[in-house]
């Protein structure tokens, strides 16, 4: 564990007792837990090579509660973290030892469902897949499917703007978001857009899609839904080397086509996920792509024989369109379980995020290799092919001295190397505590310090889940300062029109 | 008053940080073709982002283009054309409406008004193909956020907050964005019946189909007769259109179910090709139909909404038209008054959503609110907002709000 928290305040931890009696006049009962075993459960979310127990677990169950608890933390200078079911994989839940970590599990109803204007309002605990089977039954589905759609909360998609397989067609979280009610740290309960579409002023709905916990505690999440496709079916391609893959995958986008989902894995993974779940992928394949196409039955039908055309020119040497509905899923089985999958081979793994132009796949998984050699750490790769986002497990076993140390300088290397070729830190699991010092690579200072002056403007005494996101914390009244250049002639040289 | 058009960022962050050290506030347009769109602004100085266009960036294959904030659209949208790309999200040209010329306005000012056409409803809105920007803050520094790849979560998405700031909170000088294939070819299906809340109804069934429906407005009776598609004009009822995009057999197969799912009383059916399709959204797009003079409101409100406050609004506007299935409503009136405004908005207050004066003279747009109204914490969060990124409000002041 290299990335530095911030300094616990020995005031607040010493306070510890009276904050805990003064939280339980807020949520009273089981809603406060201060056991130091039971705090253990709270102690890691996803990124689970961090580990540290909060001062105090809250679970309201009221947005007024929520209002009250930021209340009295910003009065009394309490941080904050919000949590919701923890698999954040950026260390974005992590709790701080002298801060209140305000759980939304209880948070979890659904509180309208309409199909004529085609949304769902769901209290954030509701899990992502929650909102699909409360749709189902009358053909309706919730498109954002991050892999952890069991168990993460539509409020975390919500804070980490998440994606899935299906996003490459049908947008992220952001996309499929039209209205929140959120709670500011001064206790203000604001309700942004609603069943409709677009913001009035403003669009801080979509500022706070994908603001990590960092702005405001969201309380309620209206949703679009879509009507299933009459037909989906996924086809798989294996190919000799990724580069062939990537090309193939250039052309079917060139082509005009975008399917609902464009897969890529590499040799590791392929045969990781055989092993796992037996999903019938060849195992002689250097890279396998998973391409699911949509909509009514004929016109899925000839876009199979497109992409099927398109695959064998690039060098494919199977092909395979799945013919039911269960091989679909069975297609997708491997895909979806990859994480775990990698989980059995290998003690321990590190996932990274990073998304590149699609162009520049071949160097960039050549520059891993390279780095797998050199820090002698084995890598798997899954891609989110179409879009770019590429996401290396890197394999190591944390119980070996060293060898997280060496994963995670092995982590950042492929980050910076995503940035160089015009990429990105994290396509869909945030910056959290894990990438908050690689932010210098994309960002400048001026570009930090503006971030920041939004993150002023909601929380400005910064109780937030600080710590994440920004390697350098200003204060607020300093970001403020205007520096106005005296002297300046009028409009010097500057084109008129 | 001084126009400055800049050549550069670089000479941008010059022109705002010498507007700010002076304290001469500055009027942001592109080629001005919005101008009248928000509240008159309080500025000294006119700073065009005109000069700063061209399109430095098109990789079709990775669907993704950067251009200077002031490229033409035109330039834009015939560049993609010879790749069979386009903005997905379907841009109006609002230049018509608003008394100028069609094909003027920039890039820039499409994201900063974040317009998006018919295909919102399927595609998204300009909000939601904004990859990058760079931009200028009222801070006088240059920034940027965001990127050129589809997926980024780096980071606030200060992209989606800029769009629809109407230049209040930054000068844009450079934007990359998501470019899409074409569609193969496309058809419309359009109800003709006498009943306004039936045909609305019959939108929002077709939008829990799954014949993923890329387009779907009502023209009441008067404002279809000023269509130019003769199916349109000629109906002598109410119209309603559904547009599907695609290769051409789902296409046809597409209309087809959505014919024989539709089918009831009082609705008669008939189709468009491809040509007449094309032009029949371009003049819902642009409003074409509407009237060219008088006060034009816009209400974005859930689509059920649209359909409970059909006779109120005919009451309201003889010419209207509504888009996205009836959640987006167009009401052209003669006159408004501070008075008649508070009444609109009073009207559908309790469904939620929000209503613009997107025309009005200037006099009216300095009395009354053009943009909704918003509950005071929430104003207040805005205000906090705008002042993070420029203190001294020396951008587009009052341009959304009065103290914004
Ligand atoms: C096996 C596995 C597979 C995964 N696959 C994917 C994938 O395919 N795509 C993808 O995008 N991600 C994936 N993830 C990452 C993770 O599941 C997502 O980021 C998810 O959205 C987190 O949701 P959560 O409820 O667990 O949030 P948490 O982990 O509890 O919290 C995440 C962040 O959200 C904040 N937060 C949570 N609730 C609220 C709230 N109500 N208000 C304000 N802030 C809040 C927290 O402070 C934290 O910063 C995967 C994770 C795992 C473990």
């Amino acid at each position: 564990m290299q990335i530095a928290l911030p300094e616990p305040d020995p005031g607040i931890l010493a306070r510890r007792g009276k904050i805990v009696a003064d939280l339980r006049r807020i949520v009273p009962g089981e809603g406060v837990i201060d056991h130091p075993d039971e705090l253990r459960a709270y102690e890691s979310d996803g990124l689970t090579a961090y580990r540290n127990p909060p001062l105090v677990v809250v679970l309201p169950e009221t947005t007024s509660q929520v209002a009250a608890i930021l209340r009295y933390c910003r009065e009394e200078g309490v941080r904050v973290v919000p949590r919701g079911a923890g698999t954040s994989l950026s260390g974005g839940a992590l709790p701080l030892a002298d801060g209140v970590l305000l759980g939304m599990s209880k948070f979890d109803r659904i509180l309208d469902i309409d199909f004529e204007n085609r949304t769902v309002t769901a209290q954030p605990g509701v899990t992502n897949l929650g909102i699909t089977r409360a749709v189902e039954h009358a053909g309706f589905y919730y498109a954002p499917d991050p892999s952890s759609q069991i168990a993460c909360t539509i409020g975390g998609n919500v804070a980490e703007n998440s994606g899935g397989v299906h996003c490459l067609k049908y947008g992220l979280t952001t996309n499929n978001i039209l209205g929140l009610e959120l709670v500011t740290t001064d206790g203000e309960i604001l309700r942004l857009g609603g069943k409709h579409l677009d913001a009035e002023g403003y669009d801080l709905l979509g500022l706070l899609t994908g603001s990590e916990g960092l702005l405001a505690v969201v309380t309620e999440v209206t949703v679009r839904i879509l009507r299933a496709p009459e037909t989906a079916r996924a086809v798989l391609m294996a190919f000799d080397s990724v580069v062939r893959a990537g090309d193939c995958v250039a052309s079917i986008i060139g082509n005009g086509i975008i399917p609902a989902g464009l897969e890529m894995m590499d040799k590791p993974a392929i045969n990781a996920a055989e092993d796992f779940c037996g999903a019938g992928y060849p195992r002689e394949a250097e890279a396998l792509l998973i391409c699911e196409l949509d909509g009514p039955a004929a016109e899925v039908e000839h876009l199979i024989g497109t992409v099927t055309a398109i695959a064998r020119q690039h060098g494919a040497f199977f092909t395979k369109a799945s013919e039911s509905e269960e091989e679909r899923l069975r297609f997708w089985a491997g895909r979806k379980n990859a994480f775990p999958a990698v989980g059995r081979i290998s003690p321990d793994y590190y996932c990274m995020d990073g998304t590149i132009p699609r162009g520049r796949l071949a160097e960039v998984l050549a520059g891993i290799r390279e780095m797998s050699e050199r820090f002698g750490l084995g890598v798997a790769n899954v891609f989110h092919a179409g879009d770019g986002n590429l996401h290396p497990l890197i394999l190591y076993d944390a119980n070996e001295p060293g060898q997280l140390e060496k994963a995670e300088a092995f982590g950042a290397e492929i980050l910076e190397l995503c940035v160089e070729v015009g990429g990105v830190l994290t396509g869909e699991h945030g910056v959290g505590i894990e990438k908050r010092d690689l932010m210098p690579v994309m960002f400048d200072e001026e570009d930090l310090n503006q971030q920041q002056r939004v993150k002023c403007a909601f929380d400005p005494t910064q109780i937030l889940n600080p710590g994440k996101m920004f390697p350098e914390l200003h204060r607020c009244a300093e970001l403020g300062r205007v520096h106005v250049h005296r002297g300046r002639t009028r409009f010097p040289d500057l084109p008129r029109f | 008053m001084e126009r400055l058009a800049p050549e550069s960022p670089e000479e941008t962050e010059e022109a705002v940080a010498t507007a700010l050290a002076e304290g001469r506030p500055l009027e942001i347009l592109g080629r001005g073709s919005k101008r009248g769109f928000g509240r008159p602004v309080v500025a000294d100085v006119l700073l065009s982002t005109e000069r700063l266009s061209g399109i430095t960036l098109y990789e079709p294959g990775e669907l993704v283009m950067s251009a200077g904030a002031g490229t033409p659209l035109a330039e834009i949208e015939a560049a993609l054309a010879e790749h069979r790309q386009e903005l997905a999200f379907e841009p109006a040209d609002y230049g018509p409406i608003s008394g100028g010329e069609a094909g003027v306005q920039t890039i820039g000012g499409v994201f900063a008004c974040n317009l998006s056409g018919p295909r919102r409803i399927r595609a998204g809105a300009a909000r939601d193909h904004l990859l990058g920007l760079r931009c200028v803050t009222g801070f006088g520094r240059a920034i940027k956020t965001g990127g050129r790849v589809m997926k980024n979560v780096t980071g606030y998405d200060l992209c989606k907050l800029l769009t629809g700031s109407f230049g209040t909170l930054a000068v844009v000088t450079e934007l990359t964005f998501k470019v899409l294939p074409a569609a193969e070819t496309e058809g419309t299906l359009l109800i003709r019946g006498d009943l306004e809340i039936d045909l609305l109804a019959a939108l929002r069934a077709a939008m829990g189909t799954p014949f993923d429906v890329s387009g779907a407005a009502l023209l009441p009776v008067a404002t279809a007769a000023r269509s130019t598609v003769a199916a349109v004009a000629g109906a002598g009822r109410a119209v309603a259109a559904l547009r599907v995009e695609g290769p051409a057999p789902s296409v046809r197969y597409r209309l087809e179910r959505l014919t024989a799912v539709l089918t009831g009383e009082g609705r008669d059916f008939a189709s468009l090709e491809a040509e007449d399709s094309r032009r029949l959204w371009r003049e819902i797009r642009d409003l074409s139909p509407l009237p060219g003079e008088g006060c034009l409101w816009r209400l974005s409100i859930p689509p059920t909404a649209g359909g409970a406050l059909a006779s109120r609004f005919a009451d309201l506007a003889p010419d209207r038209l509504y888009d996205w299935a009836g959640g987006l409503v167009w009401l052209a009136v003669p006159e408004v008054s501070a008075a008649e405004a508070a009444e609109l908005r009073e009207a559908f207050a309790g469904c939620g959503g929000h209503a613009t004066l997107v025309r009005a003279p200037e006099a009216v747009r300095a009395e009354i609110e053009v943009f909704q109204p918003q509950p005071a914490p929430l104003a207040a969060l805005g205000r906090r907002v705008k002042r993070s990124f420029d203190p001294e409000r020396i951008l587009n002041r009052g341009r959304m709000y009065r103290d914004c």
